[in-house]
């Protein structure tokens, strides 16, 4: 009978009670006295020259309370990128600075240069678009192309940066020599190039700030839409504005959605922060969705040359990828690690493959910044892996699914150094290849087939075998490969008096569900109800410092924190047993909720002795401290590898080019599993997003530098009935070797293994059809371009 | 979104009288309006609201021969209430937007609009329908004018459509991956003397009646009878979501699934 309480069960989320009865409270739920509106005033041409900005009008219009541009903002801090990248040659990147709004030049349609505070929405808006007639800028030609910018040195994002290169770094670059020596000689190779797709992030809440300050203490308060408010607090007080971090508090309420979007500092949060003090009143912006569409951190957007060398029975011998890596208009913060240390360092695959080589360049354009969507860089590298993978197998006439059994890595080779510079600690690919392989009845496929020709569409079937490294990150390792930050995480447990328990975590739940999974662990190890456990996230006055979620790390790294502070209460707690049940701390053992003294019926029950910790009265004061709160800061010894197997079977129509996804499913190794029905919500979400990418997504600019897509009537977002019921298994576990909890995380997998199996199938299908010139569509793969892919 | 003035008259003479006044703007379901102005790219002076004439509302036919929907009727309305005479009609109208579209938009709003990528001209010109206004009569073939176009002139409001019922008819419609508007649409209605094909979605000049393929199919109402037709691309409209040749394509084969469905 499955559990229902505690690790394992699937425990009903607890937060979403107040989701679905809409209680919960986000940002622009908030209403503070004497509250004021900013309204930014933001570029409608890609690249120009700000020649004048004359404010006058708009600040003397009804209600305008302060009026702030670029230059107001010269001399504090730019918004940093957190990762420093070597080009090949060794030369560091190249870091323009990000102001606040932007100063002299303005460099994508939607760059904000100018903000306007005033008493109600609607007199801001009217005084930014008065402030938007009032200035003057020279308007330069739009740098979109990245090949193009990199090859163009009259023509610069930033007048300081020639070619438009941020860097040029090869991954690892001593492989290079030996990886095309493998190539010039390899029994056969196939390329492919393929363009990785730009997103839009498209959280349900769009971004929204608020900006308080209190005169009386010199205190600010920053109420926003983070992933990571003490790492939000990091870099708008110590990078940015200069305020000391001991005076500003950042809190994150319920956010709704991020994907990545919300991790990074913008410049918003700084200006209602500086509004606030120059005023002295509340300050506050929401997004609007066109907003959102133009000025959130985008996600993807690579041009990808693959290609990848084997024998002619499909052993790999090696993988050669040159990536063209967008960057956007300024580095978000963490741009540059995206394309690099979470691209490059996966392009082994869970393969053996002895040679690997990555070079990628990023480069700056007039489009808005480019940074980690769920994945991050890891579907990036899985979809050219699976597809340059499934282009060979047609190539050469092999089946794909033998061709990954050959080439798995096998149980016995853990831990593996890959030749990219990951050491996979465990795993077991083809089990959840088998898995899948069953799901799917691939036996039946055939028959499916015959059943969608009788209707008169092609099916085809798609495969991908893919890994991630998550649970972000040793810091030691990230140290040495550039992160100017640490990436441990940390918690506090406060046992009340009464026994019931206060958690306060580094971790930020917008959306996952720690509230729930998080009470279910700590009440599994001490032995009481998940009701009797709060879990306190997202405001830095009250919780540790903690990084944040992202890279699927909640668990592995945060939840570590939490079960290590969960060891040092239980430990803690054997001492005031010991001293309660006049036994020695090496008899007291603890199960179930009761500290025992082995061998005898002696006993304390965790809500005694926690009643103990806080009213001392027979208590070894002389020896221990009261009270019963303990801390830890956790920070991993290594990634952890979640991996897996999909399998997508479409039904494409010849007639429209229109591609049913009908069936989808998903064999993963998450290691163990804390709560089945959280983790199935992610690998779904995960699929959706994946399904979005690879059919429907597409975030396309014009030469000038206009958004196309930026609204629902142009950006396709994927639909109820654009996906399938999925069909998901999580029984293949190869529990995590160095974290306490066996976890790997599930968060960004559907993402980062779904997109090549719907491609896969979509080309499948059309081979079924004897449309065998179709080699690869480019995602989203859209109704107009399979029919022009079948009919070009 | 700036600030406007409001007023729902109770009568057609009353909303002909508010809406000859200056920035006076007819509402009608708003689904196309509301946006507008909510991007502050139209700010009118005064809405004058057209959903409480009761006389602009609800659906009323003889079997077999005509229906008549009141221009104020919400897509909801014709798809639940104008199946009994004309099915194809009320199946065009239940698959527009989604459920709140449905239950706000209107016909007399989507044919003042004539959106080029609207389910409703299809039917409206596949039909011969009438369009009724304030002032007179308006036949199909002499009201759509291009994109976003109409016969329709200053001040004059849209009451009702009267739609013959043809021996068979369908709309297949290709949404837009998008918006779920038409990327093309085609009406195909068979009447006793001859048959009509409306496409939306596709041309650079809005709703069209396919001749080559009308007349094909009143010689041979059978999707086989198009095989040997083209059509010319070079009107077509060409955006991220299809190029023109792909809505010719469109065209063809949807005309050819709406007779198999017909």
């Amino acid at each position: 009978m499955p559990k229902d309480h505690g690790i394992g069960a699937s425990s009903k989320r607890r937060e979403d009670v107040r989701f679905l009865t809409g209680k919960g409270v986000y940002t622009d739920d908030l209403a503070l006295h004497g509250q004021t509106y900013a309204v930014f005033v933001r570029s409608t041409v890609a690249h120009g020259r700000i020649k004048a900005i004359n404010t006058a009008n708009a600040a003397a219009m009804p209600g305008v309370l302060a009026v702030f541009t670029g230059e107001d903002f010269k001399d504090v801090g730019g918004n940093p990128a957190g990762w420093l990248i070597n080009s090949r040659d060794g030369t560091p990147m190249r870091e323009p600075k990000r102001p606040v709004l932007a100063h002299g030049k303005v460099r994508h349609v939607g760059d904000a240069y100018a903000a306007v505070v005033a008493e109600t929405y609607n007199q801001a808006k009217d005084a930014a678009q008065q402030l938007a007639d009032d200035t003057d800028i020279e308007e330069l030609p739009a740098i979109i192309d990245m090949k193009a910018a990199a090859a163009d040195a009259s023509n610069r994002v930033h007048d300081e940066i020639p070619d438009n290169l941020c860097f040029d770094w090869g991954w690892i670059e001593d492989n290079r020599a030996t990886v095309e020596e493998v190539f010039r000689t390899a029994p056969h190779v196939t390329t492919l190039e393929l363009v990785n797709n730009r997103l839009v992030p498209n959280a349900m809440e769009p971004r929204a700030s608020i900006g308080e300050y209190f005169p009386g203490t010199g205190d600010y308060k920053l109420t926003t839409t983070s992933q990571n408010p003490h790492l939000t607090r990091l870099l708008v007080a110590a990078f940015v504005m200069g305020i000391p971090e001991n005076k500003l508090t950042v809190v994150a309420p319920d956010v709704g959605g991020g994907f990545g979007s919300k991790i990074y500092h913008y410049g918003e949060e700084a200006l209602v922060l500086a509004a606030a003090k120059k005023l002295a009143r509340p300050v506050r912006w929401t997004a609007e969705r066109s907003e959102s569409f133009l000025s959130d951190a985008h996600g993807r957007d690579h041009v990808t040359k693959i290609e990848l060398a084997c024998e002619k029975d499909g052993t790999f011998l090696a993988f050669r990828t040159e990536t063209y890596a967008n960057v956007g208009a300024y580095l978000s913060n963490f741009s540059t690690a995206t394309p690099t240390f979470l691209h490059g360092t996966l392009m082994a695959g869970p393969y053996k493959v002895p040679n690997v080589y990555v070079n990628v360049k990023t480069v700056f354009t007039n489009t808005a910044p480019v940074d980690a969507y769920r994945g991050a860089g890891r579907p990036e590298a899985t979809f050219s892996l699976e597809r340059v993978i499934d282009k060979m197998c047609r190539e050469l006439g092999l089946d794909a699914f033998e061709v990954r059994r050959k080439n798995f890595l096998t149980p016995d080779q853990f831990p593996y150094t890959t030749p990219v510079g990951l050491v996979y600690d465990t795993g077991n690919y083809q089990a959840t290849l088998e898995k899948a392989i069953e799901m799917a009845d691939v036996a039946g496929f055939g028959a499916r087939v015959a059943a969608s020709k009788a209707r008169g569409k092609l099916r085809g079937l798609g495969l991908s075998t893919w890994i991630e490294a998550c649970g972000i990150a040793p810091s030691h390792l990230v140290g040495v490969l550039g992160s100017r930050v640490g990436l441990y995480d940390a918690a506090t447990v406060r046992v009340n008096a009464t026994g019931n328990i206060s958690v306060m975590v580094g971790a930020h739940s917008h959306g996952q569900g720690h509230e729930t999974v998080f009470a279910q662990i700590v009440a599994e190890k001490l032995g009481i109800p998940e009701s009797s456990v709060e879990i306190v996230h997202g405001d830095t006055s009250k919780i540790p410092f903690g990084m944040g979620s992202y890279g699927s790390r909640s668990l592995a790294v945060c939840g570590t924190a939490m079960t290590k502070a969960v060891d040092k209460i239980v430990a803690k707690g054997k001492k005031i047993a010991a001293h309660m049940l006049e036994a020695s701390e090496g008899d007291i053992t603890f199960e179930d909720g009761k500290f025992s003294v082995a061998g005898t019926d002696k006993a304390k029950t965790f809500g005694e002795i926690a009643f103990s910790a806080y009213v001392p009265h027979n208590y070894p004061l002389e020896t221990l401290e009261p009270g019963l709160e303990e801390t830890a800061f956790y920070d991993p010894a290594n990634f952890t590898y979640p991996a897996g197997a999909y399998l997508c079977e479409v039904e494409v129509d010849e007639g429209t080019g229109k591609v049913d996804v009908v069936a989808f499913h998903c064999a993963d190794d998450f290691g163990n599993v804390m709560n089945p029905m959280i983790v199935e919500g992610q690998v779904h979400g995960g699929v959706g997003q994946g399904i979005g990418q690879a059919l429907c997504e597409s975030t396309t600019y014009d030469e000038t530098g206009q958004l196309l897509t930026g609204s629902y009537m142009d950006y396709a977002m994927p639909r109820a009935d654009d996906v399938p019921f999925y069909n998901v298994d999580y029984s293949c576990q190869t529990p995590c070797t160095h974290n306490p909890l066996g976890v790997k995380g599930c968060g960004e997998a559907g993402a980062i293994g779904s997109p090549p199996a719907v491609v896969n199938a979509v080309i499948d299908a059309l081979h079924r059809g004897g449309h065998t010139h179709v080699t690869h569509i480019d995602m989203p793969v859209s109704p107009n371009r399979v029919w022009q892919a079948i009919n070009g | 979104m700036h600030n406007f003035d409001f007023v729902k008259p109770a009568s057609l003479d009353e909303a002909v009288k508010a809406l000859s006044a200056e920035g006076a703007q007819a509402l009608s379901g708003g689904q196309t309006l509301m946006p507008t102005m909510k991007q502050r790219l139209a700010a009118p002076d005064v809405l004058v609201s057209l959903t409480g004439i009761a006389a602009l509302k609800g659906v009323s036919g003889r079997a077999g021969a005509s229906v008549t929907v009141g221009a104020a009727t919400p897509h909801a309305v014709v798809a639940a209430e104008a199946r009994a005479f004309y099915p194809a009609l009320a199946a065009l109208a239940g698959g527009i937007g989604d459920p709140a579209v449905r239950n706000r938009g209107t016909i007399g709003g989507s044919l003042a609009n004539n959106d080029p990528a609207a389910c409703y001209p299809a039917a409206v010109l596949a039909s011969g329908a009438t369009i009724t206004t304030s002032r007179r009569d308006i036949a199909a073939d002499d009201y759509f004018q291009g994109l976003f176009s109409t016969a329709l002139e200053e001040g004059e409001i849209i009451t009702g459509v009267t739609f013959p019922i043809p021996q068979k008819a369908a709309y297949v419609k290709f949404n837009q991956p998008a918006s779920r508007f038409a990327l093309t649409g085609v009406f195909v209605a068979k009447y006793a003397d001859g048959v009509r094909v409306a496409v939306t979605g596709a041309s650079n000049n809005g709703v069209f009646r396919w001749s080559d393929a009308e007349a094909a199919l009143s010689a041979d109402f059978s999707a086989g009878a198009l095989a040997g037709l083209t059509v010319d691309d070079s009107e077509m409209i060409a955006d991220l979501h299809g190029s023109a040749a792909y809505r010719a394509n469109l065209v063809k084969v949807l005309t050819g699934r709406a007779v198999a469905a017909a």
